[in-house]
């Protein structure tokens, strides 16, 4: 059984959209909505890792050790200006993909391991990961002419 | 036989007037207030002039006197549908600003360091010489231009303007000061109903059996409508009350709940409300099951905040929540009206939305009585929303539609590109970040005041001084945002032009020219039509992209882009609104005299191809795809949104242990542009202050009148202490007071009076509406009374317990009123 890999990378993958979430709303704390829903994914991607500690322990036997929390190789650190915003909220974008998809696998594992409690936390977090991810595209098409074309 | 009842009173001290009460079901006594200069009789005023009250939100109906071509007074119009004939004091007395004697009377341009008078032509030249130069930087030159307008002008000018920023500059960075009062009414509409509007109609009053007040003080924000429920309170079956507010405010006062919620907490409250609802059985499982969409959902979110839960979190008593439950979900004819203490606070979108969840679950929607108003904080805030001068398309449209776009550009004659449609019209506070980021390089505010109105004045003040931003201010006065201007426009004013606007229950009512500008003063439609024919606007065949000239044909073009859509006013004429009573919107073919109540049928504005919005996030805002939306297969039903309560941005901590919120009161209006130029008005409330509960002012050792020092991590200020029934932990300091009266700068050297300085920059992810009402703050004595009371009226929310301090307008203020009998 291989599903405490998935759960080693879905936390890693959490940890590090959090740090990222966190680096970002701090760099770009001058746009305020940025900086004050990044602070509210921040707590939601760390409740997202608690909520992945049960099973952690549930399939300890084959769970690897504490993660890391590697700087992810898709955030590159965040950079400032409108083109900069738009590049950090790219990576961020792309970090809750990798999020949302380890998300749907735990939930197909879920469902072979016939383990109710993994399925409905797979379910909600997957569901709270698209909306970030849904925020993110939103902000970035409010934010794309300006700093494209105009600036 | 009527007979009639004449008084004459001091309408600053006795701001509602006399009661006239009524039943349920009969109809609203008519009261005709009126006041005119000491020296003229009614029967000596040459002309009445039709008009509606621009100094508040309630739509009041009014004639403006006019004797040797000045305004000489006004007189409320006992026909209306909205105000039988009362009047507001800041209507009555109100008016004498037009006529004062600093208003602009000539266009400035900024010299070096000075604004300097100069012609139209010059002042419009270099404008529009600065508009074309910025245009042609390259493909983004729409990018550079920013408008910034207000809920005070009239529908023929936002339209006009709204055309010109779409489909001339082809920018989406337009916006309204409605953003900062009333933007979360229209997107809790927008997300419950489909589109904008409200369900119900004032007369609703006249019906209903309980009143809900949510953050909304209506007694000094809108005192007709209050009035109104006064009288029903004071009749035979009088409406029971529930009221929510951090301040005990007239109407908490009045109230059989008061529910004095810790700043914040709007939505546990509401999630508790509504639990408790669920739980007894208050609710129609029919029309929930016919008309709504998201009941399950609504249930397993509020299932989590039981009465005790929630009175923590809230700091109210589980014994309240549960009698205003009781008395919300026994009702059978339920008005709830929402304002500001939830528009300006955390959560804000979905907390107005329970409200109108509250009203769907019990299927308390287009029946006489069962009525929801979700309030505008300015007279013609409604206008800027269907318009597209704020943050929307015109005519209710949906910027994610295609087709609503082609009907747009088919109207306009323009290519469908150049109607910026990419994401949602860029709001105020991204408007100003831009500006700051330098990328809006031409900003124009029209008829509005941000250096006083917005949050965190300091980074307000450097951005609209900053180099290499083209400030332009059209105003009536040299307001602070003004001094900080390139050119200055001179704008003729309410009584001074021709228009129609809107007021919270759809309707409409015609504002008549009754006497000339001050000077060379123009009208704001005549300064937008000038700009588009000197930026020589153009469609698609060559032709002038404005096809009109005056009001009245702006008003016929507005009537063709309301065509089909819920605010469709093909029936209305100028003809038919000097008739008698103001008119409803929809008013067409199909209801020629107007539609009292929308949603009768319980089929609501959420088809797809009709609605103004595919939805958002509560939490985030992230915008819900149209695949999303047509999945849900929405048929006509209405929404019920749902989430958590979080605790705010900004709390109070050990450094700045107090919430300061920040409000009205009943004699000014906004940055007192108008009524601090109106000496009875001015007078009654001169200065800043700020309200404490008595146990924090003991802890602090501050007494009645005490000079205190507000500190925010953004600014600071000083006003006298008003020791009294704000709660506990909270801090209340109006927002009207600017710098205009204090001298030439837009800001002193060392800031002090504006509550502005204090409050945060972050808004509702929704509706995008700043949140005033939730700063941390410290407070601190810095000097003694010495005698003195604090600057604050007391009557209203700021009256101290003892009565001590007497409010009163003397013998300039006496108004007449007349009750028919």
């Amino acid at each position: 059984m291989q599903l405490a890999h998935y759960l080693g990378l879905l936390l890693q993958a959490e940890h590090s959209l959090s740090d990222a979430f966190q680096e970002v709303g701090r760099a770009h704390a001058a746009e305020a909505d940025v900086y004050f829903i990044c602070q509210k994914l921040v707590r939601q991607c760390d409740e997202h890792a608690e909520s992945l500690r049960p099973f952690v322990q549930r399939y300890s036997e084959q769970a690897p050790d504490e993660p890391e929390r590697l700087h992810s190789e898709l955030f590159q650190g965040s950079r400032s200006g409108g083109l900069g915003l738009l590049r950090d909220l790219q990576d961020l974008y792309l970090m809750t993909a990798e999020c949302d998809i380890c998300w749907v696998m735990m939930g197909q594992a879920a469902q072979g391991a016939r383990d109710s409690e993994l399925y409905e936390v797979a379910t909600r977090c997957g569901v709270e990961t698209s909306t970030q991810a849904a925020w993110l595209r939103t902000r970035m098409k409010q934010a794309a002419p300006q700093a494209l074309v105009v600036s | 036989m009527c007979a009639a009842s004449r008084h004459l009173s001091d309408r600053i001290a006795d701001v509602w007037g006399e009661r006239t009460p009524y039943g349920p079901g009969d109809p609203w006594p008519v009261r005709v207030d009126a006041f005119l200069d000491d020296s003229i009789g009614e029967e000596e005023v040459d002309a009445w002039f039709r008009s509606a009250s621009i100094l508040h939100s309630n739509g009041d109906a009014m004639d403006i006197g006019v004797k040797d071509g000045r305004i000489v007074g006004v007189r409320g119009r006992a026909v209306d549908r909205i105000n039988h004939g009362r009047l507001d004091p800041k209507d009555l007395y109100g008016w004498q600003a037009v006529n004062s004697p600093d208003r602009l009377t000539r266009p400035l341009v900024r010299e070096g360091s000075e604004l300097v008078e100069t012609d139209w032509d010059t002042a419009m030249d270099r404008i529009v010489s600065r508009s074309q130069d910025l245009l042609g930087e390259g493909p983004g030159g729409w990018g550079h231009f920013g408008f910034y307008t207000t809920g005070q002008l009239f529908l023929e000018e936002y339209y006009t303007l709204g055309v010109i920023g779409k489909a001339g500059i082809g920018t989406p960075h337009m916006d309204g000061n409605t953003r900062l009062c009333t933007a979360t009414a229209a997107a809790s509409l927008k997300a419950s109903f489909g589109t904008d509007g409200q369900p119900g109609s004032y007369i609703d009053i006249d019906h209903c059996d309980a009143l809900a007040l949510f953050g909304h003080n209506v007694a000094e924000t809108q005192t007709v409508l209050w009035m109104r429920m006064l009288d029903r309170r004071r009749g035979p079956e009088p409406p029971k009350m529930v009221v929510v507010d951090p301040r005990r405010t007239p109407v908490a006062d009045e109230a059989d709940v008061h529910l004095a919620v810790r700043p914040g907490t709007n939505q546990a409250l509401m999630n508790g409300l509504l639990r408790e609802l669920i739980v007894n059985g208050w609710y129609d499982a029919d029309y929930v099951r016919d008309h709504t969409l998201g009941f399950d959902e609504l249930r397993s979110v509020v299932e989590a905040y039981p009465p005790e839960l929630v009175a923590d979190i809230c700091d109210v008593s589980v014994e309240d929540i549960q009698e205003a439950a009781r008395i919300l979900g026994t009702a059978q004819r339920l008005v709830s009206t929402v304002l500001q203490g939830f528009y300006q606070s955390n959560q804000a979108t979905v907390a107005a939305c329970m409200v109108n969840n509250l009203h769907l679950i019990r299927g308390m929607i287009g029946r006489p009585g069962a009525g929801i108003y979700q309030m505008n904080g300015q007279p013609t805030a409604q206008n800027t929303r269907e318009t597209g001068a704020d943050g929307d398309l015109p005519g209710l449209r949906n910027w994610e539609n295609p087709d609503h776009i082609e009907e747009l550009a088919r109207l306009w004659n323009v290519d469908r590109q150049k109607i910026p449609h990419w994401a949602a019209p860029t709001h105020a506070m991204q408007i100003f970040r831009y500006a700051e980021q330098g990328s809006i390089k031409l900003l124009w505010v029209s008829a509005t005041n941000p250096a006083v109105s917005l949050p965190e004045l300091s980074r307000i003040r450097d951005i609209l001084a900053k180099e290499g931003l083209f400030l332009v201010v059209q105003d009536l006065f040299l307001t602070e945002t003004a001094r900080l201007a390139d050119v200055v426009l001179p704008a003729a004013t309410w009584g001074e032009k021709l228009g129609t606007f809107t007021c919270v229950d759809r309707t409409v009512h015609i504002s008549d020219k009754a006497v000339e500008p001050p000077g060379e003063a123009r009208s704001d439609l005549d300064i937008f039509l000038d700009y588009a024919r000197r930026m020589d606007f153009r469609n698609k065949d060559g032709a002038p992209l404005i096809t009109w000239d005056d009001p009245e044909s702006a008003f016929e073009a507005w009537k063709e882009c309301t065509r089909g859509r819920p605010c469709d006013y093909t029936g209305i004429t100028y003809e038919r609104l000097r008739g008698g009573s103001g008119i409803q919107w929809p008013c067409n073919d199909r209801h020629p005299d107007g539609l009292e109540r929308l949603y009768s049928d319980g089929v609501f504005n959420t088809d797809p191809d009709y609605c103004e919005t595919f939805g958002h996030d509560m939490v985030t805002g992230a915008v819900h795809t149209e695949a999303d939306y047509r999945a849900k297969a929405p048929a006509g039903r209405a929404f019920l949104h749902s989430a958590e309560y979080q605790p705010s941005p900004e709390v109070p901590n050990e450094r700045y242990p107090f919430t300061l919120t920040t409000g009205r009161t009943v004699y000014q209006f906004h940055t007192r542009t108008k009524t601090g130029r109106a000496p009875q008005l001015q007078d009654a409330a001169p200065e800043v202050w700020a309200e404490l509960h008595p146990l924090d002012a003991q802890a602090l050792g501050v007494a009645e009148g005490d000079v205190l020092r507000i500190t925010s991590p953004r600014g600071a200020l000083k006003a006298r202490a008003r020791v009294c029934g704000t709660r506990q932990g909270t801090v209340f300091v109006p927002f009207h007071y600017g710098y205009w009266d204090k001298g030439e700068a837009a800001a002193p050297q060392e800031p002090e009076r504006a509550a502005n300085e204090l409050t945060l920059t972050d808004w509702d992810p929704v509706s995008k509406q700043p949140l005033f009402k939730v700063a941390a703050v410290r407070v601190a004595k810095a000097a003694n009374a010495n005698g003195t009371y604090a600057p604050a009226p007391v009557i209203g929310a700021s009256a101290p317990p003892d009565g001590s301090a007497r409010t009163r307008g003397g013998p300039t203020a006496v108004a007449s009123s007349r009750v028919e009998e």
